[in-house]
């Protein structure tokens, strides 16, 4: 098979990616219902097509990692950074806003193209695999779903969307996707909203207009980060913005509109990523069925806004980026905390993705090491939390719709497949060596040591003792899961004679997701299995093993925010024995928090109930998620609802009052006028018609029509007037 | 197609004559004569849209002008031509009145006069776009008031008679305001020809008398601001639109927010702003402020509803505020996402009006929160309602995005830094929009559904087939925008060069 790059061709087929879904998406949603199946079959085999090119493009780039490069490199640009397309350079463009005129030509214009380098070809894969996995999972799940049909069409657009994001090459298209699979997620956490068989229909209904309102205020943020990056740089192109923003700070240093812009751009990141504070819409988001929380709440949409970090961490500046740390840090430990408190099988997942987030979050603000380990679990979170979302689901299946693990107990032997599958990624989220969360969470707690440096530096101190504890967490909650609903006597007989092994559609996806758990950690692993020399990621997203260098990963842009560990070799002394420190406390980390969980869930040696009745009101405040949701009620939602209906009375009565009070005036004046007029006007019109009528009765009075008397008047007068001449 | 304009605009006028001499009884006579005399503007104003070419107006100027001597005591003419701003609100025009004759089937009262005063709309609001004469204009301006005033008056709610009367007076307070400003303009320039008082005015020539104390380009430019402000609407001028709205049927409210309101983002861009670029400049930062509080408290106070009809039509003031801080902004793209958001509300809202004359015919009220659970029922509703509604929240992929997001691009960038400020206000509507179009969702679709909807209908291929084209072009222009902002580009830059004579 030829795995060399071919631009051309390869345009097309990255094009054809998101292009599959997006006809099987507008089939499905006018004939879908009509199809045999309800089109299942349709949708479920475009995902495998298009996981098929994204796996044949991704050996692409594999390969060209391998081999250094050397192929397909028709021009210097690309020979110099590994593989680094965009379509604009290489002859595809589209002109989106104008085509005709002067326009196009301008700044004002957006030129549509695609970006395909390391870190896109690996997202795309895992995209790929786990929409493909959680389709052919959902031909089981949602059986019987009244809106089957339309629900493969949303989570084939959601597809769609996120893979267009992925290949973006301008923080426009990002954003533009990024809103659309805002939208799918709120229809599909929705999608029970319309079912009057569910009885959580009215919760389903609040969840997702949550989900979409809490996010929406993230990415208004995100739109005014790169709206200010726009204004100084003219420019939404990742790779022009990573070159302008880094050779003016090279001249200029970081300027504090960075930093300002910079938060806006996190903004983004935390809705999206369910960070502490807008994390809140996450746990609610699970009232969508259980392969929408897989794929949307896991694997995919919450970890675009880790993507868009990854994306944009050349124009992040170091103040920024210790917010970050800060903002990720505090997110895996709180996050953490709670999920040990939860009940709820999908609650539980929930929180361990918010908190899985953070540790991502929290080693991209770190920089250097961090950036590229955060990003690595990224991947491997995809896999692993996905599998364990889509066994949960499994369960739910298998226990008929009973998510409450205090009902449950007992049933490894009742649903093998699933419990291996779910012990598998359980080991691999808690950090076991082996497995791929390993890799990944024993680099980003790498780079938290590592970014501690010579001098003081708090957030990489609050993230180094916060991302091991949380990492302890991590695996003490985790498999407390595990212990309540695979091992012990059935709590609940009802439940448990009733539970059953999910069909071959949904263990079939289960089996690919958990090899993936396990083998996508040291999938060409070179050198050691404990990753010291790094692994495939590095090989791919770097080319190279200089951690040093993060400017093979953007376009060879020389990154200004040395942050923390960035400039440290990691081949050096100091990052040897930061990685022997890791290696050590990650894995004593991990057995820690499952050796607590086996002796309280499993050996019941210590009652559960004697902690938290010790703990009190700390208990109290962690389980009832540290009163955010009430916290937001009150000041966010409760504030603006007051205000809209004090805004609503002020516009009825004050604005609408001064517009009835000017046309009362001029009502009022017309009435006083029209008295004027009857009174005086109409009056003197009177008076002069009863004048004149007065005047005529009174002459009426010489004209008696009898001759004699005119004669006589006549000759009177004639009289008088002989009279006047001759005196006169 | 010499006089294609003037055919456009008076073919209605034809089908109203027709309509006139039809007795009374022959409604479906008259239907069809209606839907045939909206649909050849139509054909004709889409075909006009395709042959148009922008760029031979790029400089000024207009394209398929006609001109001919009218009363010549006082100089006014008929002339008339269109240019990138003007024509895809005339195409606009013709779709919505196309659509609104079918969106009427359902009025049972006195037919033939509702469809001949529906015509009669159309010209009047087809003569003020095309118009390039102040006096034609402003006959085509009052022209259009008559027929709406009875459309309220007589086909409208229970308080048909205050919301129709407060409707026009309103109206026609801002049309004084404005004849004062004409008849001065007419007496400065010595000519109605709006073109060439622009002409004189990047001159700066337009010159007169002080009045109330202000200098003339200052009380002439509020005059005339005041007059198409309160079309808009723009706050504090809005109060006559909820009432108009909830008052009158369906198809009115459509055509209402649909092109109504367009007339005064349109006029201000026509006949105010390039009249009177100084005063523009000068008081441009007041008009981003009047906007960013429109689009602000709009969505607050729409927010705080609980008729499905107010909160649309608040919406309405909300969104129209973009128009003004577009423009404010004094730059290319700014107007451009100003002259885009015309078109693109024009197509949502007056859906979203559809959205809501299609509940109100099945329950007879309109109160949200006695809906709930109508998905069940009613999917297709429910699905048309809610590409609806994302298109109205500025979704990308439909056209509100792209007008909000260059409307705001554009503010950003403006020369005046103070309008970084607006633009960070303003983005809190988009949260708020978002927050009550949802939250309305949220009330009459989802939940559990109440026993007494159980069996309504879902939407019957009419109310589908007035509905759907809206929305398909929300989609069409969200999706390929440069289908509009080709034809608007040349325009709009020559509209900015204008304003920023002396900058």
């Amino acid at each position: 098979m030829d795995l060399t790059f071919h631009p051309e061709s390869d345009f097309k087929l990255l094009l054809a990616v998101p292009l599959i879904p997006l006809c099987g998406y507008l089939l499905q949603i006018f004939f879908g219902r009509f199809l045999p199946r309800k089109g299942d079959w349709l949708l479920t085999g475009g995902m495998f097509a298009t996981m098929c090119i994204t796996l044949y493009m991704f050996a692409k780039a594999m390969n060209h990692a391998y081999s250094g490069g050397g192929h397909g490199g028709h021009d210097e640009h690309e020979a110099l950074i590994g593989f680094f397309h965009e379509s604009r350079h290489t002859g595809f463009k589209w002109s989106w806003l104008f085509q005709t005129g002067e326009a196009p030509d301008s700044v004002r214009n957006l030129t549509i193209g695609l970006l395909y380098d390391g870190l896109g070809a690996a997202m795309l894969a895992v995209v790929g695999v786990v929409s493909f996995f959680v389709h052919l999972f959902s031909m089981g799940y949602m059986q019987g779903d009244r809106r089957y049909h339309i629900f493969f069409a949303n989570i084939s657009l959601f597809t769609v969307a996120m893979l267009g994001l992925v290949l973006s090459d301008n923080i426009v298209f990002l954003f533009i996707f990024w809103e659309i699979m805002g939208l799918m997620s709120y229809l599909l956490i929705g999608h029970l909203a319309q079912d009057p068989t569910s009885h959580r229909i009215n919760h389903a209904a609040r969840a997702c207009k949550k989900a979409f309102l809490t996010t929406r205020v993230g990415d208004v943020c995100l739109f005014i980060g790169f709206m200010m990056f726009f204004l100084h740089y003219e420019t939404f192109f990742f790779s022009e913005l990573w070159a302008q923003v880094n050779a003016d700070v090279a001249l200029n240093g970081w300027q504090s509109w960075h930093t300002t812009a910079g938060l806006f751009l996190f903004g983004g990141t935390v809705g999206k990523s369910a960070q502490f504070p807008l994390h809140i819409w996450l746990p609610d988001a699970m009232e969508g069925p259980t392969p929408v929380s897989a794929m949307i709440h896991a694997a995919t949409m919450v970890a675009a806004g880790v993507f868009l970090l990854g994306r944009l961490y050349p124009v992040l500046s170091p103040e920024v980026l210790g917010v970050v740390t800060v903002t990720g840090a505090t997110t895996a430990i709180f996050a953490a905390t709670i999920g040990m408190t939860v009940f709820d099988i999908k609650g539980v997942l929930a929180y361990s993705t918010i908190s899985q987030l953070g540790f991502m979050v929290a080693a991209i603000g770190c920089g250097g090491v961090g950036l590229v380990a955060g990003l690595w679990h990224m991947v491997t979170h995809a896999f692993f939390k996905a599998c364990l979302f889509l066994s949960a689901g499994s369960v739910i299946h298998g226990c008929h719709h009973e998510q409450d693990m205090r009902k449950m107990g007992g049933l490894r032997k009742k649903m093998p497949i699933t419990f291996a599958c779910m012990l598998i990624c359980t080991l691999a989220i808690s950090g076991v060596p082996l497995f791929s969360g390993f890799y990944s969470k024993d680099k980003i707690v790498m780079a938290s040591f590592l970014s501690l440096g010579h001098e003081f530096n708090g957030p990489a101190l609050w993230a180094s003792i916060a991302l091991p504890a949380a990492a302890a967490i991590t695996a003490f909650y985790m498999f407390r899961l595990i212990f309540m609903t695979f091992f012990g006597a059935p709590r609940d007989s009802h439940v448990h004679e009733h539970a059953h092994e999910s069909p071959w559609p949904m263990t079939v996806s289960l089996m690919g997701l958990a090899f993936l758990g396990i083998f996508g950690g040291h999938l060409w692993l070179n050198g050691d299995l404990l990753g010291a020399h790094g692994t495939w990621w590095e090989k791919l997203v770097m080319n190279e093993h200089n951690l040093a260098d993060l400017s093979k990963m953007y376009g060879g842009v020389e990154l200004q925010n040395t942050y923390g560990g960035a400039a440290m070799d990691p081949h050096g002394h100091v990052a040897h024995s930061a990685h022997i420190w890791a290696l050590g406390v990650s894995s004593f980390v991990a057995a820690l928090g499952i050796f607590a969980a086996w002796l309280i869930y499993h050996k019941k040696k210590i009652d559960p109930a004697r902690i938290t009745a010790r703990l009190g009101g700390l208990y109290t405040t962690v389980a009832n998620k540290y009163y955010i949701d009430e916290f937001v009620e009150i000041t966010v939602i409760k504030s603006s609802v007051v205000t809209a209906r004090f805004l609503r009375w002020f516009d009825e009565n004050i604005i609408d009052g001064c517009v009835l009070l000017v046309g009362r005036i001029n009502r009022t004046l017309g009435f006083i006028a029209a008295w004027f007029d009857k009174t005086f006007v109409d009056g003197l019109v009177n008076f002069l018609g009863t004048l004149s009528n007065a005047m005529g009765s009174a002459l009426r009075l010489l004209q008696t029509g009898r001759i004699q008397q005119y004669i006589s008047f006549a000759v009177a007068g004639g009289l008088l007037a002989a009279a006047w001449l001759i005196l006169s | 197609m010499e006089h294609i304009l003037s055919w456009i605009t008076f073919i209605p006028l034809i089908g109203m004559t027709a309509i006139i001499c039809l007795p009374k009884q022959s409604v479906g006579l008259i239907k069809r004569v209606s839907l045939v005399a909206t649909g050849i503007p139509l054909i004709l104003a889409t075909w006009l849209y395709f042959q148009f070419d922008p760029q031979s107006v790029a400089g000024g100027g207009f394209a398929f002008e006609e001109h001919i001597p009218w009363i010549k005591g006082i100089s006014a003419n008929y002339s008339v031509g269109v240019d990138g701003i003007s024509l895809p609100l005339i195409w606009l025009t013709c779709i919505l009145l196309f659509l609104g004759v079918p969106a009427s089937f359902g009025i049972k009262k006195s037919e033939k006069a509702y469809y001949a005063l529906l015509l009669l709309l159309e010209v009047g609001i087809l003569g003020v776009f095309i118009s390039l004469d102040y006096f034609l204009f402003y006959v085509f301006w009052e022209i259009m008031l008559l027929p709406m005033y009875f459309l309220i008056g007589i086909w409208g709610g229970p308080r048909r008679e205050y919301a129709a009367i407060k409707f026009f007076l309103y109206t026609l307070a801002g049309s004084v305001l404005m004849l004062i400003a004409i008849i001065s303009l007419r007496l400065g320039t010595g000519t109605f020809s709006i073109p060439e008082m622009v002409n004189m005015a990047q001159a700066g020539l337009v010159v007169g008398p002080e009045f109330i104390g202000l200098d003339y380009s200052t009380w002439v430019f509020w005059f005339l601001f005041v007059g198409f402000a309160i079309k808009i609407p723009v706050f504090p001028f809005h109060t006559w639109l909820p009432d108009a709205h909830v008052q009158a049927p369906t198809p009115i409210s459509v055509i209402l927010a649909g092109i109504l309101l367009k007339l005064g983002g349109y006029g201000l861009m026509r006949g105010c702003f390039p009249i009177m670029p100084v005063a523009f400049q000068e008081n441009a930062y007041a008009l981003g402020i009047l906007g960013v509080i429109s689009i602000v408290y709009g969505s607050f106070v729409a927010l705080g509803q609980t008729d499905f009809k107010r909160m649309v039509a608040y919406s309405s003031v909300s969104h129209m505020g973009y128009v003004l801080l577009g423009t404010g902004a004094l730059t290319v793209w700014g107007t451009d996402g100003a002259a885009m958001q015309m078109f693109a509300h024009g197509t949502s809202s007056a859906a979203m009006f559809m959205v809501v004359g299609v509940i109100y015919d099945r329950a007879h009220h309109r109160d949200l929160n006695g809906f709930g659970g109508l998905c069940q029922p009613m999917p297709i509703y429910w699905g048309l309602t809610t590409i609806c509604f994302f298109a109205a929240l500025g979704l990308p992929t439909m056209s509100g995005f792209i007008a909000e997001a260059l409307t705001l691009l554009g503010a950003f960038q403006a020369g005046d830094p103070r309008f970084q400020v607006l633009v960070l206000i303003s983005v809190i509507g988009i949260v708020i929009t978002a927050a009550f179009l949802l939250w309305a969702i949220q009330r009459v679709f989802f939940g559990s559904l109440n026993e007494k909807y159980k069996d309504y209908p879902d939407m019957t291929p009419r109310e589908i087939f007035c509905m759907a084209p809206l929305l398909f072009l929300c989609l069409l222009f969200g999706v390929f925008p440069h289908i509009l902002l080709d034809v608007m580009e040349p325009s709009v830059q020559h509209l900015v060069t204008l304003l920023s004579v002396g900058k």
